[in-house]
């Protein structure tokens, strides 16, 4: 194996020390415009997650074989023909969710968490770890566009996976499901993840010290 | 994010000549191809089927009481039922119920929304001249706001028996005075307009030669039996 870590660390920093979305700030286009319901958002988390998962394979499979100097070209083709296949898989098998994607799921080829994972990780590394990288990436990922999606649905929507949580009282914030609401839930959980990180930090070099 | 130990393997790539940047690519291209060729052939049907499926249950949502349709031809004048040369497909469909009386037409049709383009699927009694039922066949409009022209059902009730004459035109909530017109939803108007320009465009459309049509079936204004 290539990296210091046991197995378990290259799954687990996806999630959160690595977090796609809450730490390296990527793939921000789907993060932002499919969350605003959480069945939107889990699709989306699963569809990226079958990409990076099987891009990683091949990536990694083949690293010794591609030349460094079309390797991007290389992986862009590669990456494309996932995301081709789980639009066309998705249309046959789930035609309601791919309706509610729309556009979406062609766009998971720019998405550069997918991209930024082969050549960060998977060209240089083992089939195994490679693998794991790419589960605990796409598991990340579809974590933190859950978390938006659930706090976007209940506040715009008043409703959870479709099923209404709040009774006819409640006025839904309909600037949630927008554009904007996007900015703010990213805006806000962004801050209490940073803000959680930094008192971890603070905490384990005082313990370090003492 | 960086493995120091890994930038060696790399190397041994450096000097690839040309031949190989251009193996390398068609490589991966040609086995792209085969899988999506693959893929296609697989979904395809699948696809197709879905369409059609969602297709045939819209048609008998719009149209109550459907119980068997057929889609029709136009052969450059008038609607037909008789598909062959010269004929091309209309987005007319004759419905009929269990008795094989004609009981209306469904027409497809679409129009650009808010995001992109709705595609709906209207169904038309020419008896009353009126539209008797309306459904979304694809529309990419805002979850929450837009797509409440599928998902809310005051917005439907529109739709239950709208006149078609003189026009059909949209306005505000709680103004509707006549039979021609639609009541937008609050916050949705882009999306409401859209329909209501939607169904006006198809009427343009396929109103006439669906009465002629219905004339030439039924010239004595009796119910037609099924061919």
């Amino acid at each position: 194996m290539n990296t210091p870590d046991g197995h378990w660390d290259v799954f687990v920093k996806g999630l959160w020390k690595e977090n796609p979305v809450f730490v390296a700030v990527l793939g921000m286009c789907p993060t932002l415009a499919v969350t605003n319901t959480a069945i939107n958002s889990l699709a989306m988390g699963a569809a990226t997650l079958f990409v990076l998962f099987f891009s990683s394979l091949l990536v990694s499979l083949l690293r010794k074989v591609i030349a460094k100097q079309v390797r991007i070209t290389t992986y862009i083709v590669i990456i494309a023909t996932f995301v081709s296949l789980v639009d066309m898989l998705l249309a046959a098998l789930v035609p309601d969710i791919h309706k509610e994607l729309g556009a979406f799921i062609a766009l998971i080829v720019v998405n550069c968490v997918i991209l930024g994972r082969q050549e960060a990780f998977a060209a240089s590394n083992r089939v195994g770890p490679a693998l794991l990288d790419a589960a605990g990436m796409g598991v990340g990922f579809s974590m933190a566009l859950l978390m938006i999606g659930v706090v976007r649905e209940l506040l715009g929507n008043g409703s959870l996976f479709d099923i209404p949580v709040f009774g006819s009282s409640f006025e839904p914030w309909i600037v949630m499901i927008l554009p904007p609401g996007g900015f703010f839930t990213l805006g806000f959980l962004l801050l209490i993840f940073n803000t959680v990180a930094r008192r971890r930090a603070t905490r384990s070099s005082i313990v370090t010290k003492a | 994010m960086s493995e120091p130990s890994n930038i060696p393997l790399r190397s041994d790539t450096q000097e690839a000549g040309p031949m190989r940047l251009v193996a390398t690519l068609g490589l991966a291209g040609f086995f792209a191809g085969l899988l999506l060729v693959t893929g296609f052939v697989y979904t395809l049907p699948m696809i197709e089927a879905n369409k059609a499926e969602s297709l045939r249950v819209a048609v008998y949502q719009v149209l109550e009481g459907c119980a068997g349709f057929d889609q029709l031809g136009w052969d450059g004048q008038k609607l037909t039922t008789q598909l062959g040369t010269g004929v091309e497909l209309a987005p007319v469909y004759l419905g009929r119920d269990a008795s094989g009386r004609v009981i209306g037409f469904a027409v497809t049709t679409e129009e650009p929304g808010f995001q992109d383009i709705i595609r709906a699927i209207y169904g038309y009694d020419p008896t009353t001249d009126q539209i008797i039922g309306m459904e979304i066949l694809e529309s990419k409009e805002t979850p929450g706001l837009g797509d409440k022209i599928f998902k809310d059902d005051a917005f439907r009730a529109n739709f239950t028996a709208l006149a078609v004459q003189p026009a059909i035109v949209s306005v505000k909530k709680g103004e509707k005075a006549r039979p021609n017109e639609v009541e937008a939803i609050t916050g949705a108007t882009i999306s409401s307009k859209a329909v209501t320009r939607l169904l006006q465009k198809g009427m343009e459309a396929w109103r006439q030669p669906i009465l002629d049509f219905q004339a030439q079936l039924d010239p004595q204004g009796e119910n037609t039996k099924s061919q």
